[in-house]
């Protein structure tokens, strides 16, 4: 029976249940530590205890005669290997290219972080490799360590690398031509409003840790790494062609079930070259399964930007400039995509949703003693969004204005809108959306729910952000010429089975974002038949045509657009069979509800006549049309996805303690056209379940030595259900993207980048209402930081 | 973790006995020592399991009328077996979580006395008498600074016994991450006086605020000690309180622990 509507075979609108979920929660994934090969070894790594130090020696001597040892492997194995590669050359203000530090797979002279790798000791057993890295004895003489990134930067401080001129990676800045002019209009304000702010550095913290697994055939000269990537095809070029030289056609990586990603999983990291080298070395597979303490050591953290941002506004409360300063760590060796972050991906959001006609961001990323920093879920747009929208909030208080008001007045209302931070904003309705979320978080009604609060001996605040972030990384030409020594297309290959099942073999990677149930809605709809008769495939290099991964929020605008690209490919050459085996023009086939029509005619074929015969090409045009129907598809965007938001945030502070709880939390976003609306509610639950842990809970803190403090989740405190409250979400008034074939704009940052601002205006509002002067509290607003803001105010 | 034997013995003596091996450690619901052996930050050769000692568990109340509860018994069994005590039960409803309570027991983390731990401020809070192998411990006199005890090597706790107080509560200020005690008060009214026991704020482990005792022994209301405060000095600064900020919570959680005191 043909189906009438979309939702009826699970097209696209429709909210169909994960299906991946049925084996997430059976226990019957394969994660990659599910995995385990004949014969395989265990790795431990033997992590550095101090920030920085000179290595002389490692006495290997005792370890090396334990039981169970293969091999102890030190930086000397891998002389001949290629650095960790960055894959983001930022050029800076002056036209230099970035200082760029080799980061070896296992540390050569020196160690420069805590965790970082000294020796790797491989043997039959994980426990045995461990009882022998603790009979290593390390010569390495302690050297000062620097944390603090203005101290980073002085003369004569101790350098993290002491080959390069300085701990300064670059001094960007953007618009540089427009520099002059914004300090121009900022020295002719009516008003300036200020603040100094720090966005705090996060560990990532999925709830899968890293896992690597390395195999080599000797029969054959292949290699697989079997590994925890949101990108296995960018592993694979990553890890061949620049460390371990090991051309893609003999080089497999594998991304099975992965358990989170946040972006912590896109980096190319040197366990995972590690594993695959020794494979080779020792003829046997080697599996290295991270501890959670080893990944707060690590895996890549998030954020750790020192901001100062500038707003200058007219006598009319309209913006006319701004500008910032910022500092963006780097940590000890920069990580796959860690310059991109506070340059590409902060810069050019920082418009915002706003029509300011001059922005000038300065930014200057430091080397420190610390654990790289690289994207955490946002990347660059958090950061970008929470300091304009706290410079707004104060000025909006300074001026004696509603925060509102002075966003609708200052907002981008036509569109495309060419921002002056290179940006060209497609879509977007942001008055819809406040209007949207005005309603729905009943604003109207703040007042009589704060005398409430205030009756209970609580004060109550509101705060306010509307964002806009850029997504559906990226057009490839674009990001080239900014830096990007890769591509930022997708792909997919939609491969039709001969009874009209569909495999769609994705260059994306779904680790969490539910595309095995989303994707398959897209083909369903094009071709009018059920979700269910199409699966997808995703993770490995070996089946999948190479894509660049999931991140940026770019999976279903560029590659759901890759797989639109490829169902098009399909449905035209199944027009030509149709049109052949029905005797008619392919130009007068009509495909609807999974059945070919000859217009004006009652001639018609099943979806599944037409893909038999495709394979039993009996009555088939074969001197026109190749048998078979499998079509690949490469997508390139011509520009990034903008989904916008606007959010609403009600605390009560409780003034004896300074404990803040969130009471009502509600979005408004524009994601342009949606998919799955169920999936798309998760993502924001989530999103705003990790802002509102950077906003109050999360902090990741080094000592003056550079030792990791929050190393446990004794001490870095994420979120738990009972910190959050229930979270309302609309994403009804979706602007569709004009630029991609399904108008859609990508949902999996926004939560993250929307909220941090929203809850700490919050307390501000709260604390104010109680006659507290306090302007600005630095995230996380824990207990006792809002406890010593109103001692002071 | 390294590798260890594993003892199970089913009385006191056994387990004393077993304890005598070298490097033995006893293992109550090891909501502390397995984590600290998964770091590999302990390294004991055998391991001797209390939970199968079926004597050390379990609630009563004695001739005096006294809450008697074995050591072996866990913070779920607390919470639902002390409603008589509205403020020891009230303060075993909150410890950890589900797995911790299920877990976790009364005579372990007396044992180990951690400075932030909840138990610690109820039976200093409450007079209570530890119960060991060997003898009897006064309250006063078990907890000797942060994850120090007046038990000696190898003894084990069996039983503590509480008076139960007229009225009771506890007011717990969770640290965020580990959700221990940042300040736990923990207030006892006795028909002789009032005992206060202060958890998770001071350098030297759980203390008594004398001074609040006798101002609620006059009137137990929470206004009565409203003008009272500790010093900061001697208090826990870390990251997520300051020896100032802690000093404060002492006096918000005290008065909160009276004011809901039941």
């Amino acid at each position: 029976m043909p189906k009438d509507s979309p939702s009826d075979h699970g097209g696209i609108g429709a909210s169909p249940k994960r299906r991946e979920d049925v084996r997430f929660l059976s226990g019957s994934g394969n994660y990659t530590d599910d995995i385990n090969l004949r014969g395989q070894a265990y790795v431990h790594f033997l992590r550095s205890d101090m920030a920085h130090g000179r290595i002389n020696g490692l006495d290997l001597s005792e370890a090396e005669e334990m039981p169970g040892v293969l091999r102890i492997f030190t930086g000397e194995d891998f002389k001949t290997a290629g650095s960790i590669p960055c894959g983001w050359q930022v050029t800076d203000r002056f036209g230099q290219p970035m200082q760029e530090p080799r980061h070896p797979i296992l540390a050569e002279t020196h160690v420069r972080h805590v965790g970082d790798p000294i020796a790797a000791i491989v043997a039959e057993t994980l426990n045995q490799a461990r009882d022998a890295a603790e009979a290593i004895i390390p010569d390495i003489e302690e050297l000062p360590a620097v944390v603090d990134m203005q101290a980073a930067l002085e003369d004569g401080a101790p350098k993290v690398h002491e080959d390069l001129t300085s701990n300064l990676c670059f001094d960007w800045g953007f618009v540089e031509d427009n520099k002059q002019a914004v300090d121009d209009a900022i020295r002719n304000a009516t008003h300036v409003t200020t603040v100094n702010l720090i966005n705090n550095r996060l560990v990532p913290n999925a709830m899968e840790p890293r896992v690597a697994i390395g195999d080599y055939n000797r029969g054959t000269g292949d290699y697989t790494l079997y590994t925890t990537s949101q990108n296995p095809h960018v592993i694979r070029l990553l890890m061949g062609a620049f460390v371990l030289n090991i051309p893609e056609h003999k080089l497999r990586v594998v991304a099975p079930d992965v358990g989170g990603g946040f972006g912590s999983k896109i980096y190319h990291y040197a366990e995972e070259a590690f594993c695959t080298f020794a494979a080779k070395a020792l003829n046997r597979p080697v599996k290295w399964t991270c501890t959670r303490s080893e990944a707060f050591l690590s895996d890549a953290q998030g954020r750790d930007h020192v901001t100062k941002i500038e707003l200058a506004l007219d006598k009319d409360n309209n913006f006319t400039a701004v500008r910032t300063s910022t500092l963006a760590n780097m940590g000890a060796y920069l990580s796959t995509f860690a310059p991109s972050i506070p340059t590409w991906l902060h810069g050019t959001l920082m418009a915002g949703n706003y029509k300011t006609p001059l922005v000038y961001v300065n930014v200057r990323a430091v080397f420190t003693n610390t654990i790289p920093v690289d994207a955490y879920r946002g990347a660059g747009r958090p950061e970008a969004t929470y300091q304009l929208e706290r410079v707004i909030d104060q000025a909006a208080r300074e001026l004696g204005v509603d925060p509102i008001a002075l966003r609708r007045q200052n907002f981008v209302t036509e569109f495309p809108y060419q921002t002056p931070v290179a940006v060209e904003y497609d879509s977007g309705d942001f008055n819809r959306l406040i209007d949207k979320l005005e309603a729905q978080a009943d604003l109207d009604g703040f007042d009589a729910r704060r005398k409430k609060s205030e009756s209970n001996g609580k004060l109550r605040g509101l705060g306010i952000n509307c964002f806009i972030e850029a997504c559906g990384i990226a057009p490839s030409n674009l990001v080239g010429q900014l830096g990007a020594r890769a591509g930022l297309y997708e792909s997919a290959t939609v491969r039709v089975n001969a009874t009209g099942g569909i495999t769609v073999m994705t260059g994306s990677h779904s680790h969490g974002q539910g595309h095995e149930t989303a994707f398959p809605q897209v083909v369903a709809d094009m071709i009018g038949i059920d979700a269910n008769m199409i699966e997808i495939v995703h993770g490995d290099t070996a089946n999948t045509p190479m894509g660049m991964g999931t991140y940026g929020s770019r999976s279903i605008a560029v590659g759901g657009s890759a797989m639109v690209r490829a169902t098009e490919k399909i449905i035209a050459k199944a027009k030509k069979i149709a049109g052949h085996m029905m005797e008619a023009s392919d130009e007068d086939i009509e495909l609807k509800d999974g059945k070919f029509t000859v217009a004006g005619t009652d001639k018609s074929l099943a979806w599944g006549d037409v893909t038999l015969a495709a394979y039993v090409p009996h009555n088939y045009p074969l001197d026109e049309v190749e048998p078979g129907l499998e079509e690949t598809a490469f997508y390139d965007p011509n520009n990034f996805t903008y989904p916008a938001g606007a959010y609403a945030c009600e605390v009560e502070v409780d003034p004896e303690t300074g404990k803040v709880t969130i009471e009502k939390f509600t979005t408004a976003d524009d994601f342009g056209n949606v998919v799955n609306p169920m999936i798309v509610d998760g993502q924001v639950h989530g999103g705003v379940a990790q802002g509102i842990g950077q906003a109050m809970l999360e902090n990741c803190i080094y000592d003056a030595d550079g030792q990791l403090l929050s190393a446990s989740y004794m001490d870095y405190c994420m979120p738990r259900a009972d910190d959050l409250p229930f979270i309302v979400v609309d994403h009804t008034n979706g602007t569709p993207c004009t630029h991609n074939p399904l108008g859609v704009k990508g949902c999996g940052e926004a939560g993250a980048i929307g909220s941090p601002p929203t809850v700490v205006n919050a307390v501000i509002d709260a604390l104010q209402s109680g006659g507290h002067k306090v302007e600005h509290i630095d995230m996380p607003v824990t207990p006792v930081r809002v406890w010593a803001a109103m001692q002071d105010a | 973790m390294y590798s260890f034997e594993i003892e199970r013995p089913a009385t006191v003596e056994e387990a004393v006995k077993a304890l005598r091996i070298e490097e033995a450690m006893p293992l109550a619901g090891g909501q502390t020592l397995i984590p600290t052996l998964k770091q590999r930050l302990a390294m004991p050769s055998v391991l001797v399991s209390l939970s199968g000692i079926s004597a050390i568990r379990g609630i009563c109340t004695d001739d005096a009328g006294r809450l008697c509860i074995g050591a072996g018994t866990t913070h779920a069994e607390i919470r639902d077996g002390a409603s008589g005590f509205a403020g020891l039960s009230e303060m075993a409803a909150n410890v950890g979580d589900p797995a911790v309570r299920n877990r976790g027991t009364i005579g372990g983390s007396l044992a180990n006395n951690d400075p932030s731990a909840c138990y610690p401020a109820a039976v200093l809070g409450s007079g209570a008498t530890v119960m060991t192998d060997r003898r009897e411990i006064a309250a006063d006199d078990f907890f000797q600074g942060m994850f120090d005890t007046a038990l000696e090597e190898n003894e084990i706790i069996t039983e503590v016994r509480f008076p139960v107080p007229s009225k009771s509560g506890y007011s717990k200020f969770e640290q965020p991450a580990s959700r221990f005690a940042l300040v736990g008060a923990f207030v006892a009214k006795f028909t002789d006086g009032v005992r206060v026991a202060i958890t998770g704020a001071s350098e030297s482990g759980v203390f008594r605020w004398r001074e609040a005792e006798e101002a609620l022994a006059a009137n137990f209301d929470a206004a009565s000690i409203k003008n009272l405060s500790v010093p900061a000095e001697g208090m826990i600064g870390d990251l997520h309180g300051t020896p100032e900020y802690r000093a404060h919570l002492v006096a918000v959680m005290t008065r909160r622990a009276v004011r809901d005191a039941k």
